[in-house]
């Protein structure tokens, strides 16, 4: 161990750290948990290592302690933290405001909340660089001028003159690379700095990050859940499961010959066959010309947007965010009413108004959302909230009612045992599985998954997937399924619709529309997935017929 | 071109609705004092009332006219800055107020001058140390100051710093012409008393206000500037706090304005607040509305600055799009 700190070329040399925080459960006493169990690693000068693993893994509070930083009341208790050839952790408080935005710099996963929204952008991009006076004013004004160039950011001389809400997300993400690198740090901590991204522009976003990761020799630990992101920027790979380390070796190695069972799982991901059924001559739903507007009529979201889901089949509607995918689900569910068009589902046509239509058609017609957490009320039991559909549209009550919930938790694989938990007991995926069960109680002919599997860890949302396709196969039920991750299109769908600012701009069978010729939206959606392979994102780039629109 | 700016429209916005409150509370005003038992004439004449001297009485008031002619004569004789004449002392009620309120405004400025600072910069320091010592004392302190009724603060003022140490007088006795320092002296315990009443709301909210930023992803991201902890407060979080910090300020002026009637009969300052109260006991209505009439308006305008301050404070509304 002592000789690596003699290493000529290492800048960051993490030994045995250990990190624990406090919890306070309801209802007992406060308990020490132990975040990260004794992690090691070590970075050179220059060098990116990837940190992944899925929530609650320990890659972010790892990242934050380069720094000396703990969220919340997060404690480094054990292990050194050696950068630069000393150890951070005797540095005390003092010691940690010098390095920090000067030898190391972060980058957040979103910009738009980690920007202050009362000061212009230029002042916080040079705040760092003036506030340990590596630099004078006008020097950082133009280091930051020259770094906006080099992120391809539009209007580079000016875009320092305005304020966080009136630049997109794309653009805030690569302003806050700039400010990290404005100071010219040894280190950047890049955390999840493209997760809160479109497909599209996160593309550009890491290619912006990745040359001037190269141009500035800057080292780097590359924060994400996603190791097909990941394998486009670092050299290496650490994969991190419950504050420990699983698996690190170096990027190649990692995605194509992983060692770890865990590793294998996560590189696996997203592999799931999905044979496609042929659509039947009577849909189950049917939208015709569907146009709808915000503002009584006056900002057009939807516009003559036509698509029939089968019985017991997969309609995925896919698109960025803006292209008016759950607008289509509003409308359908009636509570947006169309301006123009018609709504055909079970053979009879839908009023357009939630409230003109019949129990029947409300039951028959329900819904999943993204924040499984806000879905749910959080002062009911699992059961209550499972029971509550059987007794408002079949009359349910006693033992008769905590059957059919048994049973509905047999179908969501999650046994007894979690009739009395509350929401707040469960993990993310488990709430997902509660909302899919309390939409499956009403015994619909169609659900409208709503980006479901957006919020999850990549296997979780794997699990959530495989048991939504095993449920459609014993109900029957059809899925109206928007997601904007084509990933998950593939291994669901049956047909598809590809969404670009309020109209399909392409429809059919998945097995048509995912062949070419692609038009240009279709071409840059599927070119902008990231695929798990070392060189796809310089290829894709090369490759692209058409930008993304000035994000 | 110039309404197109939403700020603008904001702005004007607030403004019309104040002016609409303000009609609006007038005609609550004049409704109020019509519902009181008995009248000015009765008032006037006492004990020494005949039907016919309070009939004739009546008469020459105007007090038999429909109360609407009645409410629309005061409000035009008040847009035009005639408050009336009081019924008690014969006296023109705006020559009488003018005075009163110039004194009344000397003040509330100076309590305001003294407190808002203090009780910004107290919560600044409060959330500094947020549940240290230091916090809890500053919480502490302004707490028991705010519980005592402000006629226990003036009098333990009065006990120690004029019978006891005799630094300032007991009685706050201004006269027109006064020489400045004489007078800021007079007012010293009032207004010390005034500040210890309305120090703790604005340092609590004040310090409620920037903890509630301080939670925001861009308060980690200038603590991984480096930046000190108090300029992480003084930066980026209190910036980001001044909209609520500006009203709970605001209404505490509007409070040094109308709510001072105790601590002026304490000290016996010739302010608003002892006018209005003299008035009421002589049952004098046009002073009362008069009186009223002000209350309202400073108590509103305030409020429209508190409202004009949160929405320039916004720079969503200052810088759109």
């Amino acid at each position: 161990m002592a000789d690596t700190k003699a290493k000529p070329g290492l800048l960051l040399d993490i030994r045995n750290l250990r990190i624990e925080a406090t919890v306070f459960p309801p209802g007992e006493p406060p308990k020490n948990i132990v975040l990260v169990h004794d992690v090691s690693l070590t970075l050179e000068k220059g060098k990116v290592l990837g940190l992944i693993g899925e929530s609650g893994a320990g890659k972010s509070t790892i990242g934050l302690s380069s720094m000396g930083y703990g969220r919340g009341g997060v404690r480094i208790t054990g292990g050194e933290v050696i950068l630069n050839g000393r150890d951070i952790l005797k540095g005390g408080k003092e010691g940690f405001r010098k390095l920090r935005g000067r030898e190391v710099c972060y980058v957040a996963q979103s910009a738009a909340a980690a920007f202050n929204p009362a000061h212009k952008l230029m002042d916080q991009v040079v705040e760092a660089t003036l506030l340990h006076g590596t630099a004078t004013r006008a020097e950082a004004e133009k280091r930051a001028v020259a770094l906006f160039k080099k992120l391809s950011l539009p209007n580079p001389e000016t875009i320092g003159e305005r304020f966080p809400h009136q630049v997109s997300g794309g653009q805030l993400q690569r302003v806050m690379t700039a400010m990290a690198l404005c100071s010219e740090p040894d280190l950047i901590v890049f955390d999840e700095p493209t997760t809160a991204l479109d497909v599209t522009t996160q593309i550009d976003v890491l290619a912006a990050i990745k040359d001037a990761i190269r141009d500035t020799h800057v080292a780097a630990l590359y924060i994400t859940h996603d190791l097909a992101v990941v394998a486009q920027v670092s050299d290496e790979i650490m994969v991190l499961r419950d504050g420990k380390s699983v698996e690190h070796g170096e990027t190649h190695q990692i995605i194509k010959a992983p060692r770890m069972d865990y590793t294998k799982a996560l590189v696996s991901v997203r592999s799931i066959e999905h044979g496609e059924k042929k659509p039947t001559p009577k849909p189950l739903l049917s939208v015709r010309n569907a146009t709808a507007a915000y503002g009584g009529g006056v900002v057009k979201v939807l516009q003559n947007v036509s698509v029939d889901v089968h019985p017991g089949q997969t309609l995925a509607v896919v698109g960025e965010s803006g292209s008016g995918k759950s607008t289509l689900a509003r409308v359908v569910t009636g509570l947006l009413p169309p301006i123009a068009g018609s709504i055909t589902f079970a053979g009879r046509t839908l009023a357009p108004r939630l409230a003109e239509r019949s129990k029947d058609d409300l039951r028959e017609l329900q819904m999943i959302y993204q924040m499984a957490d806000v879905a749910m009320n959080p002062r009911q039991t699992v059961g209550t909230i499972i029971g509550r559909p059987l007794e408002f549209y079949f009359g349910m009550r006693g033992r008769e009612r905590d059957k059919r919930v048994a049973e509905l938790l047999d179908e969501i694989e999650m046994g007894k045992g979690f009739v009395d938990r509350y929401p707040a007991e469960l993990s993310g995926g488990q709430k997902q599985r509660v909302c899919i069960a309390r939409s499956l109680a009403a015994k619909p002919k169609l659900i409208i998954c709503d980006e479901v599997t957006s919020a999850l860890d990549p296997l979780v949302a794997d699990g959530i997937l495989k048991l939504l396709l095993r449920l459609q196969e014993i109900e029957e039920v059809a899925y109206l399924f928007i997601t904007h991750d084509l990933a998950t299109v593939k291994s669901i769908a049956d047909s598809i619709a590809v969404m670009y600012r309020g109209e399909v701009v392409r429809y059919g069978p998945k097995s048509q529309v995912l062949i070419r010729p692609f038009d240009a939206y279709t071409d840059l959606l599927l070119s902008s997935v990231p695929e798990m392979e070392v060189g796809w994102l310089e290829k894709a780039i090369k490759g692209r017929r058409i930008g993304s629109g000035g994000h | 071109m110039l309404m197109s700016s939403p700020i603008l429209k904001l702005i004007a916005q607030r403004i019309a609705l104040g002016i609409l409150l303000l009609l609006a509370i007038s005609v609550l005003i004049f409704a109020g004092t019509q519902i009181l038992p008995g009248d000015v004439a009765q008032a006037i004449l006492g004990q020494s009332a005949t039907p016919q001297s309070l009939a004739n009485l009546r008469e020459q008031l105007g007090l038999n006219d429909p109360a609407y002619i009645r409410y629309f004569h005061w409000l035009g004789g008040v847009l035009t800055g005639d408050l009336g004449t009081a019924m008690s002392s014969g006296q023109d009620i705006a020559t009488s107020i003018k005075g009163r309120l110039w004194n009344t405004l000397f003040l509330a400025f100076w309590a305001a001058i003294v407190a808002v600072p203090l009780a910004i910069i107290l919560g600044l320091i409060a959330v500094r140390y947020r549940n240290g010592w230091i916090d809890k004392l500053i919480s502490g302190l302004a707490l028991a100051s705010t519980s005592f009724p402000e006629f226990f603060v003036g009098y333990v003022l009065v006990y120690f710093f004029a019978v006891k140490w005799q630094i300032f007088p007991a009685i706050s006795t201004v006269y027109d012409g006064m020489p400045f320092g004489e007078r800021m002296q007079a007012i010293a315990l009032p207004a010390a008393a005034l500040t210890l009443v309305v120090l703790a709301h604005m340092m609590r909210m004040t310090r409620a206000a920037i903890l509630n930023v301080m939670q925001s992803a861009y308060v980690e991201t200038a603590e991984l500037k480096g930046l000190s902890a108090f300029n992480v407060i003084r930066r980026h979080a209190f910036p980001n706090a001044i909209a609520p910090i500006i009203n709970v300020v605001m209404l505490n002026l509007a409070y040094l304005i109308v709510g001072v009637v105790v601590v002026e009969v304490i000290f016996v300052y010739p302010g608003m607040g002892q006018y209005l109260v003299d008035h009421v006991t002589k049952r004098d209505v046009p002073v009362v509305q008069a009186v009223g009439l002000i209350f309202a308006a400073v108590y509103i305008s305030l409020n429209i600055i508190a409202d004009i301050g949160a929405i320039v404070a916004n720079p969503r509304l200052r810088h759109p799009k």
